[in-house]
């Protein structure tokens, strides 16, 4: 078997942010901890004995990962390696920017990270209080300087859009800041309010973007990055050459992956399944792993694919299911090509940058 | 048990909606010991759940009933139920004419309505004996006084002995039983005499064919006679005859002068036993058939499509069904380029339309699209030809129409004299031409105009009721062809005409059609990927517009951790809600865009 992506996830935050929605949790001991990690590489362990596996890439996402401290995530780290093979991996791990550092980054370096994803937002202070982060701008370019001390030389950084307050302006400061720092890869998200957050809850009393506003930072920020040399190769996703994410590849290109952790999700030979939203039934080493149906159909590589900037290709399409994509895919597509949303031609359907701000609508529409 | 004819009595009911016809029939039921109090749910005669629900009878029902009247002898009781709406009208006058007589309900607190009144006089001129009857004299808004007046003013029968009951109660229903006795005529009619009989409803039935209801004339049927069906000429050998009873039928040898029942003779169709003919012995024929047959033809059209384009065979399917018992009903297929397949259907008036469509949504469970109502135009063309339009769609360019001419209606509106000028006003604005006004009482009004049936299949009724509080009772009937300034209006999503939503409509009122319906478009279409311009045009010129604006933003940007089951679910979601589209060009319209331009606000 092809080596596969591997994905931990880590439920540790310190506090939570009012906006993000993902599974964590703040009570944290050194027993929880400990024993998280355990079963993590416990799990790891069972899988090796279940099927051959091999990896290629490596992500530790959260939550906030480097909770687990470097003891823990050397130990995970190492099982890995002493129980599977690795290909030229990308290994991320998620971190923050903090006053004061938390992990010992150049020993996580020199243990087999590559590549670190730091949760930055944004640069502007007002903007970061809003959002609960408890870092400054000053603490930003530290944590970015201590990574490059560190060895690492594959970094992202996230930088949110739509945020309460945010301006074309302060958008542009944010980004100017990015484009200086010497990174190699940015993921720019569109604020989105969840259910169950405390933004969902006080959504009235925000000052949220409306979608014009929304259409139009998203449109600033592709024009500013790739004026900037940053490859926009996905919807989200921005990268200097060769720095493309490969982890994050596989879930836009139908690759196997395989996640551990609770809520952590996982596309296997062919299935899609998922951990249970739970830490305790976790701890308890008896999480029940949810079956989500079949994963790899046509449907759902084109519902991906058409998040890249390459599309879908003819080519890739062919060798991946024996056809060429269905003659009825070009013909919807090409309906909205005069309305700037599509890129049509005899062997590709791209998304434009206006369609990938319509991407859910647009390629129902493709698809169905 | 053979009845003399002197203790047969004939009779129907005639009510207007919710006067309480089918709750006296349920009483009349009851004294008469007909049906077992465990067999009675309200409103038997009533069969179809659609009527008991709206309260109104949709087809003739009748029932044999014994009843031992005060004077100690038995007496048989043929109730035949007639249906109460307008779009029925030829119905009721064959079912009146299979009578002597007719218990006239009026509820004591609203009068006299269009529809009773309307009815009377089809009894009055079938020369029925007519019983007037005060109901619902338990609520406390009764007004006795007033309705006798009104039934003195204008029926011109005497109030003076009229039974005031409660059909509710019970109270005092025997007495209407007792003035049926005393007052209604035995039928009279000669057995020795070549057989004529009456057909006043038939249904079909899966194993025993269509089953026709007779009132008999003349002579006499029994089994295995061969009868004739005087306007279609189709001859049939009777397999069972009989009478009806409230729950049953009960098998006869024969059926004679006088009588009323039921035959059965192998018929497979129910368009060779219409309504209206005269059955007679095909060996002893009667010379002529009883007056009064014709053929009822629609008048009101519009094309019906499945939601569900899969669901085209189901349709078709519950149509055919539909017909087998209701000759009235037509529909041939139909292709439009925004709905796919589908029937255009004829129909006797609007509520006839109505319950069709209602009944294939609850008994067929067919989700169903229809298109504007239609009535049928006479276009004269330029080289002389006349042809009859009952579809927007085939309407001929303007430049090749010499004369257009659109049917118009005589309608009666009775209404409390408060009310007048709502009406006129409604009336003036539907290109009523007002012909009489007449004050029944005091207080209420008939009001009478000519209107065009295209302004009253349009959403007339509801305006009617809204503009009198539901006050207003209406009854009209269609006098002929009058020519008519009139022009196709069609509506372009997007640049593409969509025909299903393409209709006829008088010059002057096109410009305020086209923008209401343009307005009320765009509220139903959601926004689209780009922006949508709506368009009312006249042969090629634009007459409203309005825009659908594009969206902006629908992306769910963050995948975290390879968590595609949103986006999954998202696309599940959206499949969903696509079943609920049509796709016109490259624009997605609601389902419910194509009903809702059927009913445009003022």
């Amino acid at each position: 078997m092809k080596p596969i992506g591997l994905y931990i996830h880590v439920p540790f935050c310190e506090r939570k942010c009012p906006y993000c929605n993902f599974f964590s949790t703040t009570k944290i001991t050194n027993e929880i901890v400990d024993r998280y990690t355990d079963i993590i590489c416990n799990t790891l362990v069972k899988y090796k004995e279940k099927i051959k596996l091999s990896f290629d890439t490596v992500y530790f996402g959260g939550g906030t990962p480097s909770l687990l401290g470097d003891k823990n995530l050397i130990k995970i780290i190492k099982t890995i390696k002493n129980n599977f093979k690795l290909f030229g991996s990308e290994i991320t791990l998620e971190i923050n920017p903090t006053t004061l550092p938390i992990v010992n980054l150049k020993q996580l370096r020199e243990e087999g990270f590559n590549r670190l994803s730091i949760g930055v937002q944004s640069t502007i202070d007002r903007e970061l209080k809003t959002l609960g982060r408890q870092y400054s701008q000053k603490d930003i370019k530290n944590t970015i300087k201590l990574a490059k001390i560190a060895g690492f030389t594959n970094i992202s950084l996230d930088l949110m859009l739509a945020i309460p307050e945010q301006s074309i302006k302060s958008l542009k400061q944010s980004i100017n800041f990015f484009i200086s720092q010497d990174i190699q890869h940015i993921s720019a998200y569109l604020l989105k309010v969840e259910k169950g957050t405390l933004f969902y809850k006080n959504k009235n009393k925000l000052n949220l973007k409306n979608e014009n506003e929304e259409s139009e930072m998203y449109l600033f920020l592709v024009s500013e990055l790739t004026n900037n040399g940053f490859k926009h190769y996905e919807i989200s996703n921005f990268a200097r050459n060769g720095y493309k994410s490969k982890h994050n590849l596989k879930y836009w290109n139908s690759k196997d992956y395989l996640g551990i952790g609770p809520s952590a999700h996982s596309f296997l030979a062919g299935r899609r399944f998922y951990y249970q939203r739970s830490l305790q039934k976790f701890l308890s080493g008896n999480s029940e792993v949810i079956y989500d149906g079949k994963g790899g159909t046509i449907e759902e590589y084109i519902m991906l694919r058409l998040r890249l900037s390459d599309g879908i290709k003819n080519n890739l399409f062919k060798q991946r299911f024996g056809i060429n994509i269905p003659q009825i895919y070009f013909e919807k597509a090409k309906n909205f090509q005069k309305y700037g949303l599509t890129v049509v031609d005899k062997s590709s359907i791209k998304l434009t940058n206006k369609g990938f701000l319509l991407s859910n609508e647009l390629i129902s529409r493709i698809l169905l | 048990m053979l009845f003399p004819r002197e203790q047969i009595r004939n009779f129907s009911i005639i009510a207007h909606i919710d006067h309480g016809k089918s709750t006296l029939a349920d009483r009349i039921l009851e004294l008469t010991e007909s049906v077992s109090k465990r067999e009675m749910s309200a409103q038997l005669l009533d069969n179809m759940d659609l009527e008991k629900e709206r309260g109104i009878t949709i087809k003739a029902r009748a029932v044999t009933l014994l009843y031992k009247a005060e004077n100690g002898k038995e007496y048989i009781f043929n109730l035949i139920d007639t249906p109460g709406h307008v779009d029925f009208n030829y119905e009721v006058s064959r079912a009146l004419a299979a009578c002597e007589g007719a218990v006239l309900v009026v509820d004591a607190s609203q009068g006299i309505e269009a529809q009773t009144l309307a009815n009377t006089y089809l009894a009055i001129e079938a020369g029925l004996e007519i019983i007037p009857v005060i109901n619902k004299i338990d609520l406390p808004s009764a007004d006795t006084k007033r309705v006798k007046n009104e039934i003195e003013d204008v029926i011109g029968l005497s109030a003076d002995e009229v039974p005031l009951i409660s059909a509710k109660t019970g109270l005092n229903v025997k007495t209407v039983l007792e003035c049926i006795v005393s007052n209604v005529p035995p039928p009279d009619g000669d057995p020795e005499k070549p057989l004529k009989a009456l057909i006043f409803d038939s249904y079909y039935d899966a194993y025993k064919g269509v089953v026709i209801y007779v009132r008999i004339k003349d002579g006499r049927v029994k089994l295995g006679d061969t009868i004739r069906l005087m306007a279609t000429g189709a001859e049939f050998v009777v397999v069972e005859c009989g009478f009806l009873h409230a729950t049953n039928l009960e098998k006869r040898d024969e059926l004679i002068a006088g009588e009323v029942g039921y035959i059965t003779a192998s018929i497979k169709s129910i368009s060779d036993a219409r309504v209206g003919d005269t059955v007679t012995n095909a060996q002893n024929p009667a010379p002529k058939p009883l007056p009064g047959y014709r053929t009822v033809n629609p008048v009101v059209f519009c094309g019906v499509y499945p939601v569900d384009g899969t669901k085209y065979g189901d349709l078709r399917e519950a149509l055919e069904k539909l017909q087998l018992n209701d000759a009235a009903l037509t529909f041939e297929p139909e292709t439009s380029v925004a709905l796919g397949f589908g029937f255009r259907c004829g129909f006797l008036g609007l509520l006839h339309m109505e319950i069709i469509q209602e009944r294939l949504e609850r008994e067929y469970n067919l989700d169903i699209i229809t298109t504007a109502p239609s009535v049928i135009y006479r276009i004269t063309k330029t080289d002389g030809d006349v042809v009859y339009i009952d579809n927007p769609t085939n309407y001929p360019e303007s430049g090749l129409i010499q004369k257009s001419e659109e049917p118009v209606a005589n309608a009666h509106i009775y209404v409390p004299a408060d009310y007048v000028g709502n009406i006129m006003e409604l009336c003036q604005e539907r290109r009523g031409i007002f012909k009489d006004m007449k004050y029944l009482d005091k207080d209420r009004v008939d009001i009478q105009y000519t209107l065009p049936l295209n302004e009253i299949v349009y959403d007339f009724f509801d305006k009617l009721k809204s503009k009198t509080r539901g006050y207003a009772s209406f009854d009209y009937e269609i006098i002929g062809y009058a020519e008519s300034d009139l022009v196709k209006l069609d509506i372009l999503l997007n640049g593409d005409i969509v025909d299903a939503l393409s209709f006829i409509v008088h010059r002057e009122k096109a410009y305020q059609r086209a923008r209401k319906m343009a307005e009320k478009l765009k509220e139903k279409i959601p926004r689209q990927l780009f922006e949508v311009p709506i368009q009312a045009c006249i042969g090629g010129k634009v007459i409203a517009r309005e825009t659908v604006k594009a969206m902006r933003k629908d992306v769910l940007a963050k995948c975290y951790g390879g968590d595609i089951t949103r986006k999954k679910k998202l696309l599940e979601k959206q499949k969903e809600g696509k079943k609920r589209m049509r796709q016109i060009g490259t624009v997605e319209v609601p389902q419910d865009a194509f009903m809702s331009i059927l009913k445009l606000d003022d």
